[in-house]
């Protein structure tokens, strides 16, 4: 029938408007349900938060015992940070009369303020021992070998940021315990001037004064200080590490995805495909394979969607779930306002700097740089040195790898436990010979010993089995066990003075 | 015998080498715009006070300030009171001094005996205002043992 143009034009537009759902739907979503292998790779494909991901992806990928989801945990603890610290923002004032105060308020007066504080500060605390375990759980995989050794460099660089992010937070409470730690923290920061005073050339070239300096932003830990620490947590840092994430899990992708074991490549059927592409491809990336592919998915992997998907909402529920219970049961400390004239004692950095702390204890400059720059130099250079390719994807090599582990773990906890055992005994070189020279206890103190003895054997074991790979497990071994043993030290056997208790029950009165 | 250049590589190099030159002046200026001119703080340069309101025989902290003022028969002299571990502020028990981070211990001069410390207690320069104040400049080393003489 014919109708006139005002008629056509009114039915068309309710009919439009019936239809507006279902068009607003589709001009989101172009693809049907995700039920046929052609729009399960569509979803992935097409969706930007998704496309992240492979469509297709290994069954070992997938697998809890391998990787742990220590990487998925730590970025889904870096976005509740995020989301944690814009809301404490909204309450803080970086300033020195103000800080203190508005987190005080934020703990008493917000509503749910001191959850979300409590958040924010077990959140971080759990991102560093993540990203610890992350790091381990790669090396111990053999996922830095090539073609993945970049991808290791950027897990270093961000191992940095996170643990510069973790510092740099501590101080913007402003109480007792941030000021003290920032104390601990810019002192060694400008430990080089042991090095330029004991050489007497601090008056021509005094790095270590000028790190102090750009750090803090004057001389003294004030103001300044904590409008630089600020910036620095809340911008910089920040944009550096998404920066570095973005990278990092891009270089997952181009690298082949996780690592696996190796394996046969064959190929089982799938189904037919669907009549009539919608769109041509172009060509993106040559990929290694043994043969072309149609209508087959390669073997061990499934697709993305929806098992890979299901996972990260699961992981990243039981994440945020933890936290919330950790954040309602325990609060974060919160000391007395900072007061320059009253240090405390003992004035303890946050807990994955106290094993530097402890090495501190012995050599500033030894213990604050030259040993913490040495062992990022050393982990750095691990997929550069060790250059074998067997044994990639499974956890510790084979069996000769987890015995080589073992014996390093306990040679090292033995080691250590007796060198300082061997200190609070007997005290070291100062204590014998007042007068000295302080090069040759920085050059010569327990920390450097350490190191020595890793390097030694290490290389050792290189020599004796001719395997890097072995010499790289002994080496990272001994640097976690070490790590984690001076840790437990500076945590719960160091009191006042940094004198050694056997428990905080036995610490002198007053403290 | 150096490699041959053609004119073009020649400007080629020359031109990157001048915009080296100018990213290099870009970050020095960052770094010199975040390096302070100015300190927010207060002044290194401290006054104490009269001559005569120190007596012989005199040792007091100064714990604002972070040093002791000591007069003996040969003058006056400021010795540092923070540690040259890590900063902390060093307790004087008896003739010496103990510093509560580490157990670093200094002798009465300054000197380190014992402790992760790697140099002695600094001391400060002393000298007088033209008004007669007693004058210690925090930021001004002297030699340990160096005594001012007042007017």
């Amino acid at each position: 029938m014919l109708e006139t143009g005002a008629e056509r034009g009114k039915s068309g537009l309710l009919a439009n408007l019936g239809r507006f759902h279902r068009n607003f739907w589709r001009s989101i979503v172009r693809h049907g349900p995700p039920t046929s292998p052609r729009n399960r790779s569509s979803i992935v494909v097409s969706n930007i938060f998704l496309h992240i991901h492979p469509v297709h992806v290994h069954h070992n990928s997938l697998k809890w015992n391998y990787t742990f989801g220590l990487g998925l945990i730590s970025a889904f603890l870096f976005i509740i940070l995020c989301v944690t610290g814009v809301v404490l923002m909204i309450f803080y004032v970086p300033s020195v009369d103000l800080a203190y105060d508005r987190i005080k308020d934020l703990s008493f007066v917000v509503t749910g303020g001191q959850l979300m504080r409590n958040m924010h500060r077990w959140g971080a605390h759990a991102m560093v021992l993540t990203v610890l375990l992350h790091m381990a759980r790669v090396f111990y995989t053999g996922s830095y070998k090539k073609p993945r050794e970049f991808n290791w460099t950027l897990g270093m660089a961000l191992l940095v940021v996170t643990l510069g992010l973790s510092f740099t937070g501590y101080l913007l409470p402003w109480d007792q315990l941030a000021f003290w730690a920032i104390t601990v923290g810019s002192a060694i920061a400008g430990s080089a001037r042991e090095v330029t005073d004991a050489l007497g050339m601090t008056s021509y070239f005094d790095p270590g004064g000028m790190m102090r300096e750009l750090l803090l932003g004057g001389t003294e830990i004030g103001q300044d200080a904590l409008l630089r620490f600020y910036t620095l947590h809340v911008v910089v840092l920040p944009t550096v590490a998404i920066l570095l994430v973005s990278v990092h899990i891009w270089r997952v992708r181009k690298d082949g995805g996780l690592s696996r074991p190796a394996e046969k490549e064959t190929t089982r059927e799938v189904g037919t495909r669907e009549a009539g592409a919608t769109r041509t491809y172009g060509l993106m990336a040559l990929v290694k394979g043994k043969s072309t592919r149609i209508d087959t998915l390669p073997e061990g992997t499934d697709f993305a969607w929806p098992r890979l998907f299901l996972i990260e909402a699961a992981l990243f529920m039981s994440v945020f779930a933890v936290l919330i219970v950790v954040s309602l049961l325990f609060d974060a400390p919160l000391k007395e306002l900072a007061n320059p004239l009253i240090p405390e004692n003992p004035a303890k950095a946050p807990w994955y700097f106290l094993g530097l702390q402890e090495l501190v204890s012995y050599s500033g400059f030894a213990g604050g740089i030259l040993i913490p720059g040495i062992s990022l130099l050393g982990l750095f250079l691990i997929p550069y040195l060790d250059r074998e390719q067997a044994g990639i994807g499974v956890w510790c090599h084979d069996r000769t790898g987890r015995r080589e582990a073992m014996v390093s773990a306990i040679a090292t906890a033995v080691g250590i436990t007796l060198l300082v055992s061997f200190t609070v005994k007997f005290g070291w070189l100062r204590d014998w010979y007042p007068d000295i020279p302080q090069l040759v206890i920085t050059a010569f103190n327990p920390g450097t010993v350490i190191v020595a003895l890793f390097a030694i054997k290490s290389a050792w074991t290189v020599h004796r089995t001719g395997s890097t790979r072995l010499g790289a497990i002994s080496l990272f071994t001994m640097f976690c066990v070490g790590f984690a043993i001076l840790t437990y030290v500076g945590t719960f056997l160091r009191g006042p003075n940094w004198a050694f208790y056997w428990s905080q029950a036995d610490w002198p009165l007053g403290h | 015998m150096s490699k041959e250049i053609d004119r073009r590589g020649f400007f080629t190099r020359l031109g990157l080498v001048g915009m080296a030159i100018a990213v290099g002046q870009v970050f020095v200026g960052l770094f010199r715009f975040f390096y302070l001119s100015v300190f927010y703080e207060r002044s290194q340069i401290v006054r104490i006070g009269r001559p005569d309101t120190f007596p012989m025989g005199t040792s007091r902290l100064f714990p604002e300030y972070r040093f002791l003022l000591f007069r003996d028969g040969e003058g006056f002299y400021a010795i540092s009171a923070v540690c040259t571990h890590l900063g902390c502020v060093v307790k004087r028990t008896g003739d010496q001094y103990l510093c509560p981070c580490h157990g670093s211990t200094f002798a009465a001069d300054g000197r380190v005996t014992k402790g992760p410390a790697p140099a002695g207690l600094k001391w400060l320069q002393v000298t007088q205002a033209a008004d007669g104040q007693l004058v210690v400049n925090l930021a001004q080393t002297v030699q340990t043992g160096t005594r001012f003489d007042h007017a």
